[in-house]
């Protein structure tokens, strides 16, 4: 009987009561992780020789999970899914695994990304695509792409992701699983390859509402290394759910949501946002209030344009650690600064010296203020009329994306200026802080779409609560693809 | 002189005495070994983070106090960023004026030659220091010990006039960093290191214009006082030889090294601005309000300073301006004279003991201060056996000598070279008698009026008594004994 397809409830209840053992899940896991890198390519590593261990009254012990691969891991390669570390094995572990592995959880692979984070289709990585297990010629979008992959096809119940603009929420829709990233500092990013750091989150990739709970009461605790962590030990979040939501008030936004909004809208994006109205309407079955609230169209244009600026600026320099001297594959040179060069220009894919490039550009004494410093202003103001609707709201609940998961072929990521908003959005979650959280809500055309709730800051019970009542009107928990073409 | 001459002082001083790093747990500490002294912070493994050292503040703060220098509201690091092999991160963890950094615009007074003067200081900041390069004929090695060992950098407005005044102040900072306890601001081992800028003006135009102000050339890295004296005449002396020639279009404005070894600046390159190190707030170092008490606390912990202790020795124990000056140089000098004056010493001569004995030893001897077994306590025994005429003040230099580096007591060398000195005056009678007997040709020189011959015979007296017997009282008994003959 397969167990990597089922809850951590259900599955720790069989080990509990003697039903499997761990080692059985783990030889499993690793026999669905050689399946699926077949098919969809998302790992960089299989940790072939993961050991069992005891199972415990902790929900995670003796599971098998994934870890994206820009998760500093002791004694494994992390590559970051960069040819800069291809080689690299860390001496020390992420503090977010390491409270992991104190639950007994098992780690069977590293999961594929777009390098370093830095990119949305999980086309980047320097093992190769990873595609969508629902349909391969699709992709599964990023940057947590092998992680969406491998829970979404079962390999296990959940995998860590990262979240720097919509890494985890984003996969998660076009893999029609679940995707949350908690509020920022709540997991400790002590180990964690940074993109951007005032954005970066840590979270988690999992099939159910739950899960996703379960997992983030694992990996999260203040840190000593990491300042912009806190305490959350007296918040437990799995046992904080209990689905009772009737009053709450939630808002989505007009500008984002209403399709008058798209006059060239194709199909696809029709039938999504009319998916996401009928979803609103299950909101409202289950006893919350839900408003259209107007936000200024001038302000959200900037979103894209700030979140460029940002990352990008912050990306440029976080990574200015990468130079082959420390570690990575020192590359050739007369001199230092040579060598320096060829290591990255052979190293970074073009994406990525793209955003290296507006980086330094917007960072320069002439163009500071214009760029960088206007910028965050912009992000300040985005996070204020947010955190306005929060002294209304519990919630905002919003779309995700234009639709399924794209095509591979033909995919740039590039932004269609006409829908730029309703596919980044989410980068509020992260300007913020906020707690965010993507649950499958339907298909289109065979392929999952998902919806989003955001809240206010260490308001994350709040926010789970929302989607596990949700999730529990819908029948997309646990969902697993099979039959992809 | 027709020209004026502007000097600013960028002072660099490691902290020393914090237990850990800037911004990381590894041990500050002036290790022999190479990377003895490391976290994975101070190497940049990817994703490590910085962690503010709270007593590093702390130090900052009450030397931003001293300086009379504005605290600021809300403490804030920036990263400035470039490329060198030294620098693992790419960035440094520093300060810039925006935000405020740890000291904003102070005043300070120090004094040359007994004339107070005064100079503004610009700003104070606290901020990281870099790996060093180790040069050897096979290649260059790089030692991440001093890789995120925490820096003070002092930078004044261009105030000094002369050489001596620039020297002046910076010997008065360095006993502050002293006496305070945040650093043993020892050259030597490199924790204090000068960037000067020269520029000369013509004297008879107002230089509170800064149109007036001459080109500023700048000086990197002088790494000793001596340096920074020779660096700045050699600059007045290389630019008045170019104002004077007609040629002053060829003082650029650049940066030059000083070179030890020819004794004269060489130029590195033009124009100091060239470099844009696209400083930003540190986004992993959450801004932190400085509490009103915690800078009430500091203040309140600043130890007596050295112009403070120089003021009291010159006051109170009455001792010269000079030989003050010359103790509280050195704070551990100046320490061990307190602790002398604590004993009851008479501080005049404890003060003639230490000036003139102690320091010439060390100096003649070339010994550290930390080298010596003498104490305070010996010292002031030493003193005692002088007062009580148990030794002569010649043997007690003969004593001090010993002591000094011998770990033996006063009393247990006076009794080891049977130095007992001879003031029982039965036996100095019995002596003086002896010597009268022996030399009948001198009593009638004496006779005959020829007073002299007394220090002769007193001679005699000390030949007889190898030197213990009291050189006083056995003038003025063979002074006695003669005349009775």
């Amino acid at each position: 009987m397969a167990y990597m397809d089922k809850s951590i409830e259900e599955i720790h209840e069989a080990l509990v009561k003697g039903k499997v053992t761990s080692s059985e899940l783990i030889k499993e896991a690793l026999e669905k992780s050689h399946e699926v890198q077949d098919k969809c390519n998302a790992f960089v590593t299989i940790i072939d020789d993961a050991k069992e261990t005891p199972v415990t009254d902790e929900f995670l012990s003796g599971i098998p999970y994934g870890i994206k691969d820009n998760y500093s891991t002791k004694g494994i390669l992390s590559t970051g899914s960069s040819n800069t570390l291809k080689d690299y094995v860390p001496f020390f572990t992420a503090t977010a695994i390491e409270n992991l592995t104190k639950k007994g959880a098992v780690a069977v692979n590293k999961t594929a990304l777009d390098e370093f984070g830095m990119g949305g289709t999980g086309t980047t990585c320097h093992t190769g695509i990873v595609t969508n297990p629902w349909d391969h010629t699709r992709m599964c979008a990023g940057s947590s792409a092998g992680s969406a992959a491998a829970v979404a096809s079962g390999v296990y119940p959940y995998a860590t992701g990262s979240d720097t603009g919509d890494s985890i929420r984003k996969p998660a829709a076009y893999c029609g699983i679940v995707g949350y990233k908690p509020t920022y500092g709540m997991i400790s990013r002590y180990g964690l390859f940074p993109f951007a750091s005032s954005l970066d989150h840590c979270g988690a990739l999992t099939r159910s509402v739950k899960d996703a709970a379960i997992v983030v009461d694992g990996m999260k605790g203040i840190d000593k290394y990491d300042m912009t962590s806190w305490d959350s030990s007296d918040i437990n979040l799995y046992s904080s759910i209990d689905g009772n939501v009737g009053g709450k008030k939630l808002c989505y936004i007009k500008e984002i949501c209403d399709i008058n909004n798209y006059p060239n809208a194709d199909e696809e994006l029709k039938m999504h946002l009319a998916n996401f109205m009928d979803t609103i309407e299950k909101c409202r079955k289950l006893g919350m209030e839900v408003t259209e609230e107007s936000v200024s169209q001038k302000l959200l244009n900037a979103l894209p344009s700030v979140y460029v600026v940002i990352s990008c600026a912050e990306a440029t320099s976080n990574m200015s650690n990468l130079t082959g001297f420390i570690f990575g594959p020192r590359a050739e040179g007369e001199k230092w600064d040579e060598s320096l060069k060829n290591y990255r220009t052979k190293g970074f894919s073009p994406l990525i010296k793209r955003r290296f490039v507006i980086g330094s550009y917007v960072l320069q004494a002439q163009n500071k203020d214009r760029y960088f410093h206007n910028a965050q202003r912009v992000r300040r103001l985005l996070v204020d009329t947010w955190n306005k609707l929060y002294e209304k709201y519990d919630a905002v609940i919003l779309p995700v994306g234009t639709g399924p998961a794209k095509k591979l072929e033909g995919s740039k990521d590039i932004l269609d200026q006409n829908t730029a908003i309703l596919e980044e959005h989410l980068q509020i979650g992260n300007f913020g802080g906020f707690p965010s959280i993507t649950i499958p809500n339907g298909f289109i055309n065979d392929l999952p779409v998902g919806v989003n709730i955001t809240g206010k800051c260490y308001d994350d019970v709040n926010v789970l609560n929302i989607a596990y009542a949700l999730e529990s009107v819908m029948n997309y928990k646990g969902q697993v693809a099979k039959g992809a073409k | 002189m027709k020209y004026k001459v502007m000097i600013g002082l960028e002072m660099h001083c490691e902290i020393s005495e914090t237990k850990t790093k800037a911004f990381s747990s590894a041990k500050n500490d002036y290790s022999e070994y190479p990377n003895a002294s490391i976290r994975p912070v101070d190497m940049a493994f990817p994703g490590t983070l910085p962690t503010v050292n709270k007593e590093a503040v702390r130090m900052g703060l009450m030397m931003s106090m001293i300086l009379g220098c504005t605290q600021p509201e809300y403490l804030y690091f920036e990263r400035k960023n470039y490329y060198y092999p030294d620098l693992p991160k790419g960035f440094q963890i520093t300060q810039e004026t925006k935000p405020a950094p740890i000291g904003s615009f102070g005043e300070f007074t120090y004094e040359l030659n007994g004339e107070k003067k005064k100079i503004r200081i610009n700003n104070l900041h606290l901020e990281e220091d870099a790996a060093s390069s180790d040069h050897y004929p096979s290649g260059t090695r790089i030692n991440y010990n001093r890789a995120g060992v925490p820096l003070l950098e002092l930078v004044t407005e261009p105030d000094f006039r002369s050489a001596d005044e620039a020297v002046a102040f910076l010997e008065a900072i360095r006993s502050i960093y002293q006496y305070t306890g945040i650093s043993e601001a020892d050259s030597k081992k490199g924790q204090v290191r000068c960037d000067v800028n020269v520029s000369l003006m013509d004297a008879s135009l107002d230089d509170s214009d800064p149109k007036n102000w001459g080109t500023k050339v700048e000086m990197k890295n002088v790494n000793s006082f001596g340096g920074v004296r020779d660096a700045i005449n050699y600059e007045i002396k290389r630019q008045t030889e170019l104002l004077d020639a007609g040629k002053g279009d060829e003082i650029v404005q650049e940066t030059r090294r000083w070179d030890e070894e020819s004794s004269s600046t060489i130029s590195m390159r033009e124009k100091v601005d060239a470099i844009d190190y696209k400083y930003f707030v540190e986004p992993n170092i959450p801004k932190f309000k400085i509490p009103k008490e915690w800078l009430l606390e500091i203040k309140k912990s600043i130890p007596t300073l050295p112009y403070e202790r120089k003021e009291k020795y010159i006051n109170e124990y009455g001792i010269t301006d000079y030989d003050a000056t010359i103790i509280i140089k050195d704070k551990k000098v100046s320490d061990f004279y307190d602790e002398c004056i604590n004993l009851h010493a008479d501080p005049k001569l404890a003060s003639n003991w230490v000036t003139t004995n102690l320091l010439g030893n060390l100096n003649k001897l070339e010994l550290e201060f930390d080298e010596i077994t003498l104490t305070p306590k010996m010292l002031k025994d030493l003193i005692d056996l002088v007062n009580s005429k148990e030794i002569s003040s010649k043997q007690a230099k003969e004593v001090f000598e010993d002591i000094l580096t011998s770990g033996k007591t006063p009393q247990e060398v006076v009794k080891e070279k049977g130095m007992k000195q001879m003031s029982d005056e039965g036996e100095i009678i019995k002596i003086a008698n002896e010597v009268l007997d022996e030399n009948p040709d001198v009593i009638l020189k004496y006779k005959n009026g020829r007073n002299n011959v007394i220090d002769w015979l007193t001679g005699q007296i000390m030949k007889k008594t190898r030197g213990q017997a009291n050189p006083t009282i056995a003038r003025s008994t063979m002074i006695k004994e003669i005349e009775k003959r």
